[in-house]
Formats: structure tokens, C-alpha cells, sequence
């Protein structure tokens, strides 16, 4: 087979985090290919609602990845095209009685300890932020930091800067093999047209990511968890901000494998209504389980009443990719020299996308990152590795009472 | 533990669930109904008949409905048996009943889930259950854009012969027909006979292209005596197909007054200078129908591209789909016709019989010779299929500012943008980047357009003939939901069965 | 030869009942869809579109494109194709999404 090029790097995944190494990588002058045996955005990003959240993270590590982001996508939108719809939206995170809401107050002040802006929307005032809120409600904490784009826009516009700087985008192109050198360095990708050559090669492949891994010869545990999204018919701006109940934080953090469902509710440039989240581990099963949209439907009727009045015109599903302590898998594989992970993101892909692809970027380039990647550590779940498996039981949020 | 609500009490309430009351759908009906089976069929109209058999409904007082169809009498003793069946209990005809999707619920049991009543704030939600399922779900019609196609006035050829047959009304007085397949030809021969003028039938294809299989046509006098009989209908109206041409245009403002029809090469590209502009106030245009696979590829079944370029169900011998338990017949599994749906809906019911409970056992005499009409009409069908299959020049006679997607009014620029810009190769992935086929109809109208111009566009930097294979493996568009569904509804869970419950057997 | 549809079907209709379009009243007979009695009174479009406002009626004629959604009697988003018409609807053209009156 013949060997096509010589690269500096081959990013294995064509989602949104692929998508934002390609664009670091190859603006810091290194020769990039994109690989994806798909399309662009064909997995988890093209399911994605394109959140990018501060929100519903506890101070640690995945929130400063988060803030970082925050700030990266800011310079991003000045940067491309206005089609990935970057909304500076803000999001509302409301309580359904005064426990709920006391909880999310201890949560949201060890947040703005951390960076995070938030501020208590008393009951009374939550109708100036969304006039069609259910009445009812403790109230309410907003953060303005939170946005959203079109996911699947956004890496493609990603990409198509990468490729401005010069990679070279290969889809519909499978990896076959990790091909390693004398001790064991990475070298290259084989695919089944040919092998891309290069001292590094990034495992951006998402949900996906732990067959990559295994082609290198290491075990990284990313499991799916499936969740599906309602979309309504069109419809005038109703909902203004990303609105969702405490409940949710809860739902995020816990590992369970039964299904989780809490009212998540957007509106879109376009017009549909958003309407998540659920969270299930059921492997890569795509049927459609009629009693999660059941869930999700009486949940965005319950804080939206104006919805129970409008047809839920599609729905789609997605599988998040989760490590055990929901932590991305970030930076160089030890196991693996040459090796390089970006993936495992769960739901906060979208978010977390442009700080992954600068962090990586300088950990390919043999720089300090501008974040530790201890955390992050694509070893951290293999027995030789730190022992992170113990004492990860992470929350995030204020604890359900 | 995984909650389940949803799933159906044991035992399920009916032995068939069949959705679909059209050719297939009434003729496995009745047939299994006769071997003993209790049978369940959930449709969205108000009356038997699906898409072929639409009729006038009793308020119209119609007293020759039969003007209207062809094969109005089989249609008829269907009607009179399905009425006996409904009597006894065996059967149950949901009407209104719209499925937007179906679940397993164990092993042995389908649960089909409805949107109930016309659009409106009254709609609610149903479910069944059942042991075996038949989908007999039929097909819409096929569209290939051009600029004006979304001015009032220009309609669907199936479209306008639907509004015909159900209310007796013309889309205009003066009706160019236009498109592809047998069904023009039927079209332009009602309209003409309602009293339209019809100025053109045009037709893409060549009818040369059925020359080269003369046994199967020899085979199939039926067919062949149904075109002459649209033949002569056309001769009495003084029309003749022009074959090998399109309208590439409607011109109008706020509605369509003119059409330019084209000829075109083998590739369906229009020949430059060929144009001739023909006055009307309404046009009837379509492809041929496209099989109606969402809630067959909803349960995964396997499914493959036909002749004609649309996908349709891989079917075995008995009707069964790739799924144990569900089984097919009609479009579904490849548009060939009433008489091939009325088949293979009978033949479908001997197959479910035979695994049911049934205690009657089908003539055996009887399901080799259905097997033999099945035979025949599916060779017939084929030939049609690649006769009428759009030809790769199709999109030459789209302008840019053209909308593809009549939803979302995606351009084909914009289409095309997504391909060549941002790498875009396949529809679902022009979908997530233009919105083309993210609305009401969920790409029922632009989906062949869209997948056409998504492989036609990135093959031209690639090796088209390597891509081939690879582009027949992408499937159907997939639509969790058949139909929209009232949000209210959906928060609710569905009622099992209504008010009447389940037939007594 | 038939001169229109209903002498083609050899139609006699029940009496026909009255729906208003935009205000003007129009005929419609027992069992005609919203649609069918727009096409008899000579109407094609009743909606514009969200995007460049252009008009649109019935196209598939079958309840699969969407295309001739109409607001009836208030509510939008109705099929023309498949509801019936009733005495006494009021069609109104519809703007967009039908939804104006949601919006915040």
C-alpha cells in the first residue's frame, strides 16, 4: 500500500474535537490529516445540541477545561463564519422548591469561587428571563457564560480553516491499524486506501475511542450512554435561554446504568425547540424507547406549559462518550509513545472541544499546556496507572435530597 | 432498574397488528381474518382504500367511484369482506390511527403506537399489541426539483390525482403532466377525463427502455392491456407523451402560468436551445413513488436499493422482513401496484398464519399460484423501475437559487456549498449542514434530490465507479417518527387498545 | 365526456355548507378536505413560508409534504389535505410558523 504523506500528526475522528485539534494543530504550522472512516460530525457531534457549558460543572478540573473553552469559543466566533450560529445565550438553571434551590446556591458559590458567573434569579423575577416559565418555580440561578452553536456547523467550519491552514481532510476513510516503530513508537495509521505517516496520532474517534485505543494496543474504557433529543415544529424565539432543572446535575453525575431523564429545554436560531436529556447505558442499541420521549416530553411540558400545545415534529438519539470518572481522556498515552487522546467528553464535547485542541496541540508540540492535563490522564483507568478508580465518585451539582 | 411502563401486558391483545389499510394491507387483512387470526389494522385515513383505492367520501354521494380506478371491483369485495370480519370481532380497522412508530415489547410482542385524529388540538395517542406484524405502508411520490416547482399551482401527479379521487377537485383548467413512470400516464388520463385540458404529458424516460425485456411484457398481458388502456384514454383526449423531455421550468409570481419542457439526452441533461414554453395554470409532476421504509428501518430491517434508485425491503420468500416477527407486503418492499400488493398482502398472511395459532390452514393450491402473480408483476415492476430511473443529468436543470428543500427553502447552492466547501458526502450530512430535509416532511420531498446531489457533486474530485458500492450501503433516511406527534400526547402514556378493547376470539 | 370532476363520478353531493377563507365564504361539500374546497373556489396558496414568505398550498395531496398547512379555526399547522372541512371554519392564511403569537 502506498504511503501517501508525511504528517506531523493523524487525527483519527471528524466530530467537533477532532475537528478543533485539526484547527490548533495545523494554525501552529504542524501538517495535519483528519481521518474519519464516516463523515464529518457523523457521530456524536452531529447529535449533539451544541452546548457550551460552565453551568452544570463543580469546581475541578473539567471546569476550568470548561472556562478555558468559554473563552476560546468567544474568540472562535469572531473568527468563523457566522453559519455555526454561536449564541451567547446564557443559561437558567432553576429549582422547583426552596430545598432545590438552597442546594443550587451552595453549588453556584463554589462555582463563582472557581471563575463562573452566576446570579439568583428570585421566584418573582424569573418571568423577566422567560415569560413562558411554569408558575411555581423557588426560583432560579443564571449564568451568562453558557452558549451554544450548531455542532455539526461548527466542526465543519473548524475544519475547513484546518484545511485553509493546510490539512488534509480524508473521509470515508476507515483505520485499520496504529503502526508502530522499534520500541514501540507510533509511526502512522494504516486505512484500508492506504498509510498516513506520522510521529503522532491523536485518538479523537469519541464514542468510538476505545476501539482506537485497542488498535494501539491500549485499553482506554469510553462506554456509550445513549440520550435522546426531541425537536419541535418551528417556532417564534419562546424559550431565550438554556433552561433546565437542578435535577439535571444529579442525572449527570451519576454512573447508573438505568435511565435517567431530567427537562433540559433550548430554543434554535431556526426555530425548533430542544428538548433533552436523557441518559441511558444500553450499549449502541438505536431503538427508539418510547417512554424516554414519554419523559422528556412531560418534563419540557412541566416547565414550559406553551409546549404541550406544539407537535414534537423529530426525534434523534446520540451516545455520549463517558470514562468511568466522566473526565475526558486528554494528552499523551505513556503506554504508547506517539499516542495521543482526545476523547471521552460525554456530553460536554461541544463545550470542551477548543481546549482540548489547544492543550493537545501543545502537548504534541512538546509545550507546556496552558491547563495541567494530570486530571485528564488517558492511563489514569489501566491497573499500572494512577489509581483513580478509587475515590472518583464525582458529583457534580448540589446533591438530590 | 429499567423502568417499563411501555411495555405490553402479556399476552398481546391481537395475533396481527397490520399497519396500512391500502391494497396489501386489506387483502392480508381479510385473508388472515379467514385462517382464524384476530387482526388489528391501524390507518390514517377515514376510510379503507390507502392511496390507490381513494374515493370520494359518502357525503359526495358519488355514484360511479369506479371512473375513477382501476380494479374498483376487487377493491370492493375487499371492502365487503373486511365489513363481515369487523362484524364478527376478527378484525379491528383503526381508523385515524396514524403509527408514528413501533416497539418491541418482549420476544413475541410489538407494541404500535398512533397519533389518533386529524391534525388539530383534539389528536391523541393509541397503542397495540400485538404477536406478528405486517407493514403495509405503501409509498409517496418522488420529486425531483426545478426552478418554480414550489409555485402554487404545480402539484404532485399522485397529488392531483388524489385530491381527485377524494374531493373531486382540479388543481386548474389547463394541466401539464410531467415527470417520470407509468403513473403519469393514469394522471393525465383522469384529469383529462374530469374535464381539464391537459396541453403535454411529458416524460423523461423512453418507452424504448421496455423493449429490451419482451418476456417479461409477454408475461404480463394485465400490464400491458392497463397501458393501452391509458393509451387510449390519452388518444381520445388527443395526448401523446412526449417522451425523453422535462419541464425544466414553471414560470409565474404567486402562481404558475407557464412551463418550459425540454428535451433531454440519455442523462436526462436538457439540450441546450430545446426549450418551448407552454401555457397552463397548473402542473402535475413526480418521479414514480418512493417505498415508505421509517418504521421497517425504525426496527432495523434490512433494506436495498432498487432498480430505480430508491430503497425498499429485503423480503424472503414468505414476505418476512430481516426482523423475526415482522413481515411486509406491498410498496414496502418495492413499488409494483395494487395487484402485487394485494398478492403479497395475502401471501403475507399465510406465511404469519402458518407461525400463528391458526387452526386453518391456507390452500395450498392457492399460494402457488399468488406466489406465480408475485413472480410476474415483481419482474414486470422491475423493468418499469429501471426504465424510470432518473438519469445522473437530472440536476443540470437546477439553478442555484433553486429550492431543493421546500421546508426549510434550502438552495441548491447551498446544497452544493455544503458539499464542496464543507466536505459534505451524503444526505444526512447536507441535512445537518443546510437544515435540507430537517422539516415538516422530514425530506420526503428533497431526500432523493438532496442524496443525489451529495454523491453527484462529491464524486467529481473522487473515482465515481470505487464510490459505487459504498453509496449503496447508506440506506434510508431514518425517521424515528413517522408523523409529527402532539407534544401533550406524547407526555402522556398511550391508552392500550380504545374504548372497544380487543376483539373476542 | 365529463365537463368536471363531480359529473365524472356521477356525484350528487349532499347540500353544501359554508367555510370562510380570509373572510371570504366559500362553498364546501360533505367530505371534502379544507384543501379540496380551497381548489374548488379556484385557491391555491394559504400559507407563506417562515423564511422568504412566499405562498404555498397543496402540493402531495397525500399528508406527506406539509406544504399546505393552514391555521383553522386559530390553529396552525393543520394538514388542508387530510382535515375535513366542517360548517362554519374559518381558514386564515397562515404566516410563517403559524406561532406569532408565542413569540417573547
Amino acid at each position: 500500500m502506498p504511503t501517501r504523506h508525511s504528517l506531523d500528526v493523524v487525527i483519527v475522528g471528524a466530530g467537533v474535537v477532532g475537528a478543533a485539534c485539526a484547527y490548533y494543530a495545523s494554525r501552529s504550522g504542524l501538517s495535519v490529516a483528519v481521518v474519519d472512516r464516516g463523515s464529518v460530525a457523523g457521530g456524536t457531534t452531529g447529535a449533539g445540541e451544541g452546548n457550551l457549558l460552565v453551568s452544570d460543572k463543580e469546581p475541578g478540573p473539567e471546569l476550568d477545561l470548561a472556562l478555558l473553552s468559554t473563552r476560546l469559543w468567544r474568540e472562535l466566533a469572531d473568527e468563523l463564519p457566522p453559519e455555526i450560529e454561536f449564541e451567547s445565550k446564557g443559561g437558567l438553571v432553576v429549582a422547583s422548591d426552596e430545598a432545590r434551590l438552597d442546594a443550587l446556591s451552595t453549588f453556584a458559590a463554589q462555582q463563582t469561587a472557581a471563575g463562573v458567573t452566576a446570579a439568583r434569579v428570585p421566584a418573582d423575577r424569573l418571568h423577566e428571563f422567560e415569560p413562558h416559565l411554569a408558575p411555581g418555580l423557588a426560583g432560579a440561578f443564571h449564568y451568562p457564560q453558557d452558549a451554544q452553536v450548531q455542532p455539526a456547523l461548527a466542526a465543519a467550519h473548524l475544519l475547513r480553516a484546518a484545511r485553509r491552514a493546510g490539512a488534509l481532510l480524508c473521509l470515508g476513510e476507515e483505520v485499520t491499524a496504529v503502526l508502530t516503530g522499534p520500541g514501540g513508537a507510533v509511526r502512522g495509521v494504516r486505512t484500508d486506501r492506504g498509510e498516513l505517516s506520522a510521529p503522532a496520532v491523536v485518538n479523537a474517534a469519541g464514542t468510538w475511542g476505545g476501539e482506537l485505543a485497542a488498535l494501539a494496543g491500549v485499553d482506554l474504557p469510553v462506554m456509550p450512554r445513549r440520550g435522546f433529543v426531541l425537536v419541535t415544529e418551528p417556532l417564534p424565539r419562546i424559550v431565550r435561554h438554556k433552561v433546565y432543572a437542578a435535577d439535571y446535575f444529579a442525572d449527570v453525575a451519576s454512573g447508573s446504568a438505568a435511565l435517567q431523564t431530567s427537562p433540559v429545554v433550548e430554543g434554535t436560531p431556526s426555530g425548533p425547540v430542544l428538548i433533552g436529556a436523557s441518559r441511558e447505558r444500553v450499549g449502541f442499541d438505536r431503538t427508539l424507547r418510547v417512554e424516554v420521549l414519554r419523559r422528556l416530553a412531560a418534563g419540557a411540558a412541566g416547565l414550559f406549559p406553551v409546549l404541550a400545545g406544539v407537535r414534537v415534529m423529530r426525534a434523534y438519539h446520540g451516545f455520549r462518550p463517558y470514562l468511568p470518572d466522566h473526565l475526558p481522556a486528554i494528552g499523551p498515552d505513556p503506554r504508547a509513545p506517539g499516542l495521543f487522546h482526545a476523547c471521552g467528553h460525554e456530553g460536554a464535547g461541544i463545550g470542551l472541544a477548543p481546549a482540548t485542541g489547544l492543550l493537545l496541540t501543545a502537548a504534541i508540540r512538546g509545550q507546556r499546556p496552558a491547563l495541567d492535563l494530570a486530571p485528564f490522564r488517558p492511563d489514569r483507568f489501566s491497573r499500572r496507572g494512577p489509581d483513580s478508580r478509587r475515590g472518583t465518585g464525582r458529583t457534580r451539582g448540589p446533591e438530590r435530597t | 432498574m429499567p423502568i417499563s411502563p411501555s411495555e405490553p401486558p402479556v399476552p398481546p391483545e391481537y395475533d396481527l397488528a397490520i399497519v396500512g389499510a391500502g391494497p396489501a394491507g386489506l387483502s392480508a387483512a381479510v385473508a388472515a381474518a379467514d385462517l382464524g387470526l384476530s387482526v388489528v389494522v391501524l390507518d390514517a385515513a377515514a376510510a379503507p382504500g390507502g392511496q390507490y383505492y381513494r374515493h370520494p367520501a359518502p357525503g359526495l354521494g358519488a355514484a360511479r367511484p369506479e371512473a375513477l380506478h382501476h380494479g374498483w371491483a376487487a377493491f370492493a369485495a375487499l371492502v365487503r369482506r373486511l365489513g363481515r370480519h369487523t362484524g364478527t370481532g376478527k378484525v379491528r380497522h383503526l381508523t385515524h390511527h396514524h403509527v408514528w412508530t413501533v416497539e418491541r415489547g418482549s420476544s413475541t410482542a410489538w407494541t404500535v403506537h398512533a397519533v389518533t385524529g386529524p391534525d388539530g388540538p383534539e389528536q391523541g395517542r393509541a397503542a397495540v399489541t400485538s404477536r406478528a406484524l405486517l407493514l403495509a405502508t405503501g409509498s409517496y411520490e418522488r420529486q425531483l426539483p426545478f426552478p418554480g416547482w414550489t409555485l402554487p399551482g404545480v402539484v404532485g401527479a399522485g397529488g392531483a390525482q388524489a385530491m381527485l379521487k377524494s374531493g373531486l377537485v382540479l388543481p386548474g383548467r389547463r394541466i401539464v403532466v410531467a415527470g417520470s413512470g407509468p403513473l403519469l400516464l393514469a394522471v393525465a388520463g383522469s384529469l383529462a377525463a374530469a374535464g381539464a385540458k391537459v396541453p403535454a404529458v411529458v416524460e423523461a424516460a423512453g418507452y424504448t427502455a421496455y423493449a429490451g425485456s419482451p418476456r417479461t411484457l409477454a408475461a404480463n398481458p394485465g400490464k400491458l392491456l392497463e397501458g393501452a388502456v391509458h393509451g387510449a384514454a390519452l388518444l381520445r383526449h388527443g395526448l401523446r407523451p412526449r417522451t425523453r423531455s422535462a419541464v425544466t421550468e414553471a414560470h409565474g409570481t404567486d402562481r404558475v402560468e407557464a412551463v418550459t419542457v425540454s428535451r433531454l439526452d440519455r442523462d436526462w441533461r436538457p439540450v441546450p436551445g430545446t426549450g418551448r414554453r407552454i401555457a397552463c395554470d397548473a402542473l402535475a409532476v413526480g418521479h414514480g413513488l418512493v417505498p415508505q421504509l421509517e418504521l421497517a428501518t425504525g426496527l432495523g430491517c434490512a433494506t436495498h436499493r432498487t432498480p430505480d434508485g430508491t430503497y425498499a425491503l429485503a423480503l424472503d420468500d414468505s414476505q418476512r422482513t430481516s426482523v423475526p416477527g415482522v413481515w411486509a407486503a406491498g410498496e414496502a418492499g418495492g413499488v409494483g401496484g395494487a395487484q402485487l400488493a394485494l398478492a403479497e398482502g395475502e401471501l403475507a398472511a399465510f406465511a404469519i398464519a402458518a407461525v400463528s395459532r391458526s387452526a386453518v390452514r391456507p390452500d395450498a393450491r392457492r399460494a402457488v399460484a399468488l406466489r406465480r402473480t408475485r413472480a410476474r408483476l415483481r419482474a414486470f415492476a422491475a423493468v418499469m423501475a429501471a426504465a424510470h430511473r432518473p438519469g445522473p443529468g437530472w440536476p443540470d436543470w437546477l439553478s442555484d437559487d433553486t429550492d431543493v428543500c421546500r421546508c426549510e427553502e434550502v438552495s441548491a447552492g447551498e446544497v452544493r456549498a455544503a458539499v464542496t466547501d464543507l466536505g459534505a458526502h451524503d444526505a444526512r450530512t447536507v441535512k445537518l449542514f443546510t437544515r435540507a430535509g430537517m422539516g415538516w416532511c422530514q425530506g420526503r420531498m428533497c431526500g432523493p434530490a438532496v442524496d443525489c446531489l451529495a454523491r453527484a457533486d462529491s464524486h467529481a474530485d473522487a473515482d465515481a465507479d470505487a464510490d459505487a458500492d459504498a453509496d449503496a450501503d447508506a440506506g434510508p433516511d431514518r425517521r424515528p417518527l413517522s408523523c409529527p406527534v402532539p407534544l401533550a400526547a406524547l407526555s402522556r402514556p398511550a391508552a392500550l387498545s380504545g374504548p372497544d378493547g380487543p376483539p373476542r376470539s | 365526456m365529463a365537463r368536471n370532476p363531480v359529473e365524472l363520478a356521477g356525484a350528487t353531493p349532499e347540500p353544501s355548507f359554508e367555510i370562510t377563507m380570509d373572510g371570504r365564504v366559500l362553498p364546501a361539500l360533505p367530505g371534502q378536505s379544507i384543501a379540496a374546497a380551497l381548489w374548488s373556489a379556484g385557491i391555491l396558496a394559504w400559507r407563506t413560508t417562515r423564511v422568504n414568505g412566499r405562498p404555498r398550498g397543496a402540493f402531495c395531496g397525500i399528508g406527506s409534504c406539509f406544504d399546505c398547512l393552514a391555521t383553522v379555526n386559530g390553529a396552525p399547522n393543520q394538514r388542508a389535505c387530510l382535515v375535513p372541512a366542517r360548517p362554519g371554519d374559518l381558514v386564515t392564511t397562515q404566516e410563517g410558523h403559524g406561532r406569532a403569537d408565542l413569540a417573547v
